[in-house]
């Protein structure tokens, strides 16, 4: 009975996914509302720097004085923007060469996807590391070129979000090309193939539709996946520099600092709890819609 | 056989050829210098630097000479660490990654393989649930946010293990716990959901009518068979900890290879980033092709020959 009902309505009775989807929601309009409602003086350097969590400064304050609250809400937002438009991108790039490897077959089918393999193989954010440390004075030196001076400042985020998406399609394509294989052979392809319809309609109108409900999927697991990227390379100081923040980098700032005489537990404490939030939704959210949508990839 | 492996090497070969490649052309493509300093440097002294560094000449014919010195096993020498080659920088911190690493790599295969197969064997009990739980929680956290919580526990809070550093047993637990624990718990869930795929075929009954105990039939029988996704996860598994290695071996302050490769990209330390890339490069590559050997032998269902 259950396995006819609309995944709506299963996803509705499933409390880790509506709890996930209450969290998303707050942390979301926080990040992007919040560190505008806070006074400007917040993110501002000052001299009080390793303050205790107080009324003033609900999570404390860092290194260089600035409130840690206002740091953890900017990182939201700025986490949050490059992990969804990364996931965008990703799953753009994804289902394009996915459907061009499945939709076409035979021998670019298998050169395709064996560059996937090989792709596979290497340490994907050992390159990212390199890539963003070439391309960022590139970008930044355009950027002065044509006047747009004012964006330097966020050049790292434009190459962050061009580079983790650029790096993250491989699961999503290999998804998209099974999903093509199984689909292109079934009747109604067949039948649309033999009145004559192009490939192009073919795609768009019978076998994109079919698609975007798995990929919609991917597409939530892909986000905490370039999140965590985006992460790991700010929290080694190659990815957003102050002062602008991510977790990451404030998890890495607080790496720094930390040490058995002087426990500044809240600069760890508060962006981890955030980070972890955020991300076990996430997961929650994509395995939710999974199961909903998709009950033959159920483990 | 034969073939496969030689079919495999050349590939091999074409993966690292694009690798050093790819490398030796973005690290060239960074912009400013590697002697670019507040103050310039006299002409004469800076065109003695480039020749010494092999850095003169036009861009192509500086790939052709740097692929000739990759053959004869040259690395060449670090611009940041005046005077050393990569070749030493490597042979001194490798071991160290290395046995991390091998650490991490044993720690979350047997760990995550035992604790798969427990859960799998009380499916429904409360040893089941709870695995499976901090395993979910374990799988979600990173290792640069293990790593700083756990030295704010165990080190700073209550001190029973050192903040960083290398040399003694007791400095290599929390690192390589933090290494090992997201993918220890990502093969726990691999091998309970293959574990109690395999529980349910026909010649595990066999197995349980001829009266074997429960533990035989599946650490012996069953686990034969519910260990290949987790051989096949081997691969995946050695590129996330050399990756995890960095981060970790930064948290922790480890003298090993990780340290050196992100200086490396932050001081445009140009053969020494290309160096660590080529070496982590070839390392996996190798080991990829090993588990994919070890696979064909563990799974006689599997043929490589064709």
């Amino acid at each position: 009975m259950t396995e006819s009902r609309s995944p709506w309505f299963k996803l509705s009775r499933n409390p880790a996914v509506v709890l996930s989807a209450g969290i998303l929601s707050v942390a979301a309009l926080a990040a992007i509302f919040g560190p505008d409602l806070l006074p400007a003086s917040a993110g501002e350097v000052t001299r009080h720097s390793f303050l205790p969590p107080s009324r003033q400064h609900f999570f404390g304050t860092d290194l260089n004085g600035r409130d840690l609250f206002y740091r953890v809400l900017l990182g939201a937002r700025i986490s949050m923007l490059v992990g969804v438009t990364g996931a965008l991108v990703s799953f753009a790039v994804g289902i394009i060469y996915g459907m061009i490897a499945g939709y076409v077959g035979g021998q670019a089918d298998s050169i395709m996807m064996r560059l996937v393999d090989m792709l596979y193989a290497i340490p994907r954010l050992i390159f990212l590391l390199v890539l963003i440390s070439a391309l960022d004075p590139v970008l930044r030196r355009i950027m002065a070129a044509h006047g747009l001076g004012g964006l330097i400042g966020y050049s790292k985020i434009f190459i962050l979000i061009f580079c983790l998406g650029l790096t993250e399609w491989l699961t999503m394509a290999r998804i998209i090309r099974g999903q093509i294989l199984s689909l292109k052979s079934q009747q109604f392809v067949l039948a649309a193939r033999s009145i004559g319809q192009s490939h192009f309609n073919i795609i768009f109108q019978h076998l994109l539709p079919n698609l975007l409900g798995l990929a919609l999927v991917y597409l939530t697991l892909t986000v905490p996946a370039v999140i965590l990227d985006e992460s790991f390379l700010s929290f080694l100081g190659v990815g957003v520099q102050a002062p602008l923040a991510s977790w990451g980098l404030l998890l890495g700032d607080a790496a720094q600092v930390i040490n058995p005489i002087k426990g500044y537990w809240w600069l760890l404490v508060f962006p981890v709890i955030a980070m972890s939030l955020t991300l076990l939704a996430l997961n929650f959210l994509g395995d939710g819609l999974r199961d909903a949508l998709d009950p033959r990839q159920r483990k | 056989m034969l073939r496969f492996i030689a079919k495999r090497t050349v590939g091999l070969v074409v993966i690292l050829f694009c690798v050093v490649t790819i490398t030796f052309f973005l690290v060239r493509l960074m912009p400013g210098g590697p002697f670019d300093r507040e103050r310039k440097l006299p002409e004469h002294i800076e065109k003695q630097l480039l020749a010494k560094y092999k850095l003169d000449g036009p861009l192509f014919e500086q790939y052709v000479n740097y692929l000739g010195d990759l053959l004869h096993g040259d690395l060449r020498l670090s611009t940041k660490y005046r005077s050393r080659s990569v070749n030493e920088i490597l042979a001194d911190s490798l071991p160290v990654s290395g046995l991390l690493g091998g650490i991490a790599f044993c720690l979350a295969t047997f760990g995550g393989v035992v604790l798969g197969s427990l859960a799998a064997a009380k499916q429904h009990t409360w040893v089941d649930r709870s695995a499976m739980l901090a395993a979910l929680f374990a799988v979600s956290l990173p290792s640069f946010v293990l790593g700083p919580l756990l030295v704010l526990v165990f080190a700073i809070s209550w001190p029973v293990f050192p903040v960083g550093g290398w040399g003694n047993l007791q400095s290599l637990v929390l690192p390589s716990i933090t290494l090992a624990a997201p993918y220890a718990a990502y093969i726990a869930r691999l091998t309970r959901s293959s574990m109690l795929e395999v529980l349910t075929q026909d010649y595990i009954r066999t197995a349980r009518a001829k009266g074997l105990s429960n533990t035989r039939v599946i650490y012996k029988h069953a686990l034969r068979v519910a260990i290949l996704p987790v051989v096949s996860f081997l691969g995946p598994l050695a590129a996330n900890l050399l990756t995890g290695s960095i981060v970790v071996e930064s948290i922790f302050s480890i003298p090993g290879t990780g340290g050196f490769f992100v200086n490396s990209v932050l001081n445009r330390d140009g053969f020494l980033l290309a160096g660590v890339v080529i070496v982590y490069c070839s390392l996996l590559v190798v080991f990829n092709l090993v588990v994919d050997l070890l696979y064909g032998l563990l799974d006689r269902r599997i043929s490589l020959y064709d």
